[in-house]
């Protein structure tokens, strides 16, 4: 092999990472830019909430059931509580604690599904014969089990939801990693004598990263509904925290009178409906990651 | 290819004019055929031949005016027998598919529906376009398996797909194709997918049947020497335009474009051998199998000279590649002992020290699933150097850069993902990746199957160029007997996990043969338009 | 043995260890409390007398795995014990004689929703391969994207909104009782049907469309329409042999999330099925109906993901006629 010194010429990039990035926006269709901006919108909110909302979250300011006016444009909850506020604060809350649940489930059930598909043999066999077990009952039904048994709380909640869920990311994670696992590259670098580490980090995990990143939203909205539905329930995040599933189950009974003052619209239809679009925008944009997976190029 | 004269006799039963059709990929219309013109008279054969992304499986659909979904014609005339088929509806189009022009695929076992049995397939066109009654349909399809000389023609029409082997299946899809005595009938590579010595079987079956009913056919494939069988005329066909067209023999005396003669290029490679007594590796009565049931290895034994080439040759089943798993530490042995300069090897991977690693490297396949996606050239070949000769930084760089030297690439592609490599350019990286360790042995494991043939000639002359300059040992597994004679030295011919022979390319190629070898060997197609009528009399005598 | 048989007899096997691996997950959850279950419900000024009686009283002292085999013993016989919320009276409830008749409500509530979902997402999926890529398809593929985001309270909202408040249809709440006739039952079990209908078909509909592509996309699919086959006979001869599989197992996931959507419609609607009576007994912790609920549930899931896979093996050419 020739060894005779070669003059080394910087040579650039081809693309940097930031115009990969705007190259593909460019290509995103209408439905991803929507969702995009919504989430956007979402998290501004929820990142600025004590300076955006006019009052606390658990500041009485009017009559209970106080109709839409100047003071409160949105109206009072059931103990005068302005609906505005607490919509916005509730974005903090609601969006905060689903994404700290995804978060965890997340860590637990990947590092998992990842171990497992590269140990195989029997640590694999025991996590997902218990794995198995724990798909076979609903998440709604065990969570609402759980908080039956160990009581009320937020802290609860998102304990018994992220490792309920983490059942699922273990599933995924460990096809996912199942699949990169059996690729030749990865048989080379054991031929080399890579360390399991190198392996994990170097050559899995990049490549399981883009199905990974999809479904944390898949995982999110998921994981975002139950926390709604069990907080609609009376069972999720309780009171005076602002929260958008609880807020629907407090208005509930406004939907039965009549709205005389703007905008017209029923109490509960603002918290249930900044559920909706968040979960909606959410899926408009794993939608077209899911279509453009496919290409790991650099660019086009 | 018996009656060369017919084909002049026949009227004109398809022609093409002008066609072109365009394929949708990322969400753009492009070309795949680029306006091409064919004839094709009655009872004669045509050859479709071309390599990969040549256009020839979507040309050889639009004789039947089918195109795939994300394919559209966009010009051009298909008169077949008088009528225009880009000008026919639907009804017309299903009228003539089938029952006039048939279709034999290259996958038998994914064509056949899984939930029916063979002879209600077989018999299916025949019924649904009332050509002839069930009763009858069923007489002629045992009779056309009983010619298509499948194993009990009278009762394997009632068994389902899965429960018949692959080349049984490819006949029994002939058959299919054959119960309405088409016209044409369209073979899209229906050969590639088989074992080279099923193929002369299903070969000389298909060649007989399409004789024996004076059809005309299209026979797409990318080897040359399979279409010479089989074809009256052959087109080449590239990037979805006419290369060259002209009567079979012709085309093997005398191709007229550079293109059509580096089909054959592989073929005419022949290095030298040259005897070597320096043993680097030693595979000592070697038994191996997965989950210590079936022994994949049976008391194997093969001797590699340092500096040379050794080809492993067989079929799938033959243990060849087994024999790369069980030599890295892979597959850990459960007898024997294998020898690696003078000294035993450990069973496992797991147990062998580094620079035992370095000392022997592995070329795959399929470079696409060799190469990490996500690691930049600079990173799949740099890691080796980093790994076991502790290079960093520019040192690293400077030497990834003479390494894509010696694999004839510039300092360009350090930067480069593998998608945005060629097939070739991406396995010479693996060639690279594997020299950075600068190993004494190298493992390849079918490195050019999976390329276009004239690849496969540059890929060869590079390894072969490599050798010469820093004498590493090859250990070359392949099924393919022209790969074996461009590039070895010795040759190891393995059955059914056992060794059948060993020894000096010379001697291996040339009688007296073992049974096996002489099987193998003498069902490769050869350049020669004759070999199949040649060999068939040959194996009668016998 | 027949190779079907003894592959359904696996499956039978493995759903059975399922239940049973689930029955000890949903009784043990109980044990997992630092303080044990009695410390939480009395809070921390109970005496440790107190906690004595009300182990003792639930027989929450004796050893876990007798209990165990008691509860699962008697759980197999349709007797899931009393219910904690009546036992400091001299009158006992049992959970069976609470449940019985709300797992009917709820059984009457779903069945509605599975005849009417069914049936029509998987011809909207099938019409929508059938026309991939079309405005319909396009139209379909956001209109269900949107559906499937929603909560369900969402939904049922809106359509009380729409049906109850302004168009006075039907009445906001869906209180049924044991003597409420079958017709007036349909007609006050409407609007929550509905709402479960709209919750599933979007899901049904994109794993109907999605799985009707992937058959269609077979090589012998295509081979049949180069046989000169008509449309309708590659569907129905080529492409539905081979279907049952993949629509069973449509199914089965989508019934299987009507059975938990049930649960916040009911409450909802104030529909008196064991969603809603789950809920409150997860509100008064009142534990033995929640565990018995909780193993109905998931009894239910269970069973119908095997009962789609029963009918993929008794589809499964390779399984009917081996080697």
């Amino acid at each position: 092999m020739t060894t005779a010194p070669t003059p080394l010429r910087v040579i650039k990039a081809r693309r940097t990472y930031y115009e990969n990035v705007v190259r593909t926006l460019k290509t995103a269709p209408i439905s991803a830019w929507f969702g995009m901006i919504v989430i956007l919108i979402y998290a501004i909110f929820a990142i600025f909430a004590p300076w955006l909302a006019p009052h606390d979250q658990s500041e009485i300011i009017g009559k209970a059931y106080q109709p839409a006016g100047e003071a409160c444009w949105l109206g009072c909850d059931q103990i005068g509580r302005d609906m505005y506020s607490r919509l916005i604060y509730g974005a903090r809350n609601t969006i905060g604690i689903a994404l700290i649940t995804t978060l965890i489930s997340f860590m637990v059930g990947g590092s998992l599904g990842v171990l497992a598909a590269l140990q195989r043999g029997w640590l694999d066999q025991g996590i997902s014969r218990v794995v198995d077990a724990f798909l076979a009952i609903p998440v709604l039904i065990f969570a609402l089990m759980m908080l039956a048994v160990v009581g009320k709380s937020i802290v609860n909640l998102v304990i018994i939801l992220a490792l309920l869920d983490s059942t699922r990311v273990f599933r995924l994670a460990r096809a996912v990693a199942l699949n990169s696992v059996v690729m030749d590259y990865v048989e080379s670098a054991k031929l080399r004598g890579e360390k399991m580490s190198w392996i994990v980090f170097k050559e899995v995990v990049p490549n399981i990263l883009p199905p990974l990143i999809t479904e944390f939203g898949l995982r999110f909205c998921f994981v975002f509904l139950t926390i709604a539905a069990l907080s609609f329930l009376g069972v999720g995040v309780q009171p005076p925290t602002a929260d958008w599933g609880s807020m629907v189950a407090d208005s509930k009974t406004l939907i039965n009178f009549p709205v005389t003052t703007f905008p017209y619209i029923p109490a509960p239809f603002y918290p249930a409906g900044a559920i909706a679009l968040l979960t909606v925008a959410v899926n408009f944009v794993v939608d077209w990651f899911l279509q453009r997976t496919s290409g790991l190029r650099d660019g086009e | 290819m018996a009656n060369d004269t017919k084909r002049v006799k026949g009227d004109i039963l398809l022609e093409i004019k002008g066609l072109k059709i365009d394929g949708k990929s990322d969400d753009q219309w492009k070309p795949i055929i680029k306006g091409i013109d064919l004839t094709l008279r009655r009872g004669e054969v045509l050859g479709l031949i071309g390599e990969s992304g040549a256009g020839k499986s979507t040309l050889g659909l639009a004789a039947m005016a089918f195109a795939r979904p994300g394919c559209r014609i966009t010009a051009g005339t298909i008169v077949f027998d008088g009528m225009d088929l880009t000008a026919a509806d639907e009804a017309q189009k299903r009228g003539l598919r089938g029952s006039r022009i048939a279709y034999v695929a290259q996958s038998a076992a994914a064509s056949f529906n899984p939930a029916h049995r063979i002879l209600e397939q077989t018999i299916e066109t025949a019924i649904t376009h009332n050509i002839m009654p069930r009763e009858k349909a069923e007489t002629d399809a045992r009779d056309l398996y009983k010619r298509l000389q499948l194993p009990n023609p009278d009762t394997i029409g009632t068994r389902f797909p899965h429960q018949v082997s692959g080349g049984q299946l490819q006949r029994a899809m002939t058959a299919m194709s054959m119960s309405c005595r088409p016209d044409l009938i369209i073979f899209d590579e229906p050969t590639t997918a088989l074992d080279v010595t099923t193929q002369v079987e299903v070969l000389a079956a298909m060649r007989n049947i399409v004789e024996q009913f004076n059809t005309a056919a299209i026979y797409i494939t990318h080897d040359l020497a399979v279409v010479a069988q089989m074809a009256h005329r052959i087109m080449v066909l590239r990037y979805g335009n006419l290369v060259e067209e002209a009567p079979t023999r012709e085309m093997l005396k005398q191709p007229t474009q550079d293109y059509t003669k580096s089909l054959w290029a592989v073929r005419k490679l022949e290095k030298p051998e040259s005897p070597n007594s320096d043993i680097v590796l030693s595979i000592n009565h070697v038994d191996a199998s997965y989950g210590g049931k079936v022994k994949v290895l049976d008391d194997v034994s093969v001797q590699v000279p340092r500096g040379r080439t050794v080809a492993v040759v067989g079929e799938s089943g033959s243990g060849k590649s087994t024999l790369a798993r069980a030599i890295t530490g892979l597959l850990p042995i459960s007898a024997g002992d294998i020898s690696f300069n003078g000294k035993k090897l450990s069973r496992a991977l797991i147990d062998r020290d580094r620079d035992t690693l370095r000392r022997i490297q592995m070329i795959y396949q399929s470079a696409d699933t060799a190469l990490n996606p996500r690691q930049r050239v600079r990173d799949i070949i740099g890691r080796p150097l980093e790994f076991y000769l502790g290079l960093k930084g520019a040192d690293r760089d400077r030497k990834v850069v003479s390494l894509l030297e010696s694999i004839e690439l510039d300092e360009t592609y350090i930067d480069r993902f593998p998608s945005e490599l060629s097939g070739g350019q991406k396995q010479r990286v693996s060639i690279a990746r594997a020299l950075a360790a600068e190993p004494e042995l190298i493992i390849c494991d079918e490195v050019t199957s999976a390329l276009d043939q004239i690849v496969q000639e540059e890929i060869l002359k590079l390894l072969m160029k490599l050798q010469k300059d820093t004498n590493v040992t090859y250990l070359f597994i392949t099924h393919d007997i022209a790969t074996v004679r461009a590039i070895s030295d010795e040759i190891v011919v393995m059955h059914k996990g056992k060794v059948v022979q060993q020894g000096l390319k010379s001697k291996v190629l040339n009688p007296p043969y073992p049974a096996y070898t002489e099987l193998l060997l003498s069902s490769v197609p050869e350049m020669d338009p004759d070999w199949l009528t040649n060999l068939l009399k040959k194996r009668a005598k016998a | 043995m027949n190779l079907v048989l003894k592959t359904v007899l696996q499956r039978l096997g493995l759903g059975l260890i399922t239940l049973f691996a689930v029955s000890i997950i949903i009784f043990s959850s109980l044990q997992m409390l630092p303080g044990g279950y009695a410390q939480n419900i009395l809070g921390q000024g109970a005496t440790p007398e107190t906690v004595k009686n009300f182990n003792h009283e639930l027989g929450l002292d004796r050893p876990a795995t007798v209990r165990y085999v008691e509860w699962i013993g008697n759980a197999v016989r349709g007797d899931f014990g009393n219910s904690y919320s009546g036992t400091t009276g001299t009158i006992k409830r049992s959970v069976s004689a609470i449940i019985g008749p709300r797992l009917f409500n709820t059984f009457f509530l779903a069945s509605m929703a599975a005849i009417i979902a069914v049936p029509l997402s998987l011809a909207l999926g099938l019409l929508a391969a059938l026309y991939r890529n079309s405005w319909y398809d396009r139209i379909i593929n956001s209109v269900t994207l949107t559906t499937i985001a929603m909560p369900e309270f969402f939904i049922a909202y809106i359509l009380v909104f729409v049906f109850a408040v302004k168009l006075r249809w039907f009445s906001p709440l869906s209180t049924v009782g044991e003597h409420t006739p079958f017709l007036e039952h349909i007609y006050r079990a409407a609007l929550p049907a509905l709402t479960m209908t709209l919750v599933i078909v979007a899901h049904m509909m994109r794993m109907t469309r999605a799985s009707v592509l992937n058959l269609l996309s077979s090589p012998y699919i295509e081979m049949a329409q180069l046989k000169g086959a008509s449309k309708a006979y590659v569907i129905l001869r080529h492409a539905l042999p081979n279907a049952w599989a993949p629509i069973a197992t449509v199914v089965a996931f989508n019934l299987a999330y009507l059975v938990v959507g049930v649960v916040v419609v009911e409450v909802v609607y104030v529909y008196p099925g064991i969603g809603q009576m789950m809920v409150d007994a997860v509100s008064s912790r009142d534990m033995p109906v929640v565990q018995a609920c909780a193993l109905i549930f998931a009894a239910t899931y269970i069973t119908l993901n095997l009962l789609a896979d029963i009918i993929s093996i008794t589809t499964n050419p390779r399984l009917l006629h081996p080697k």
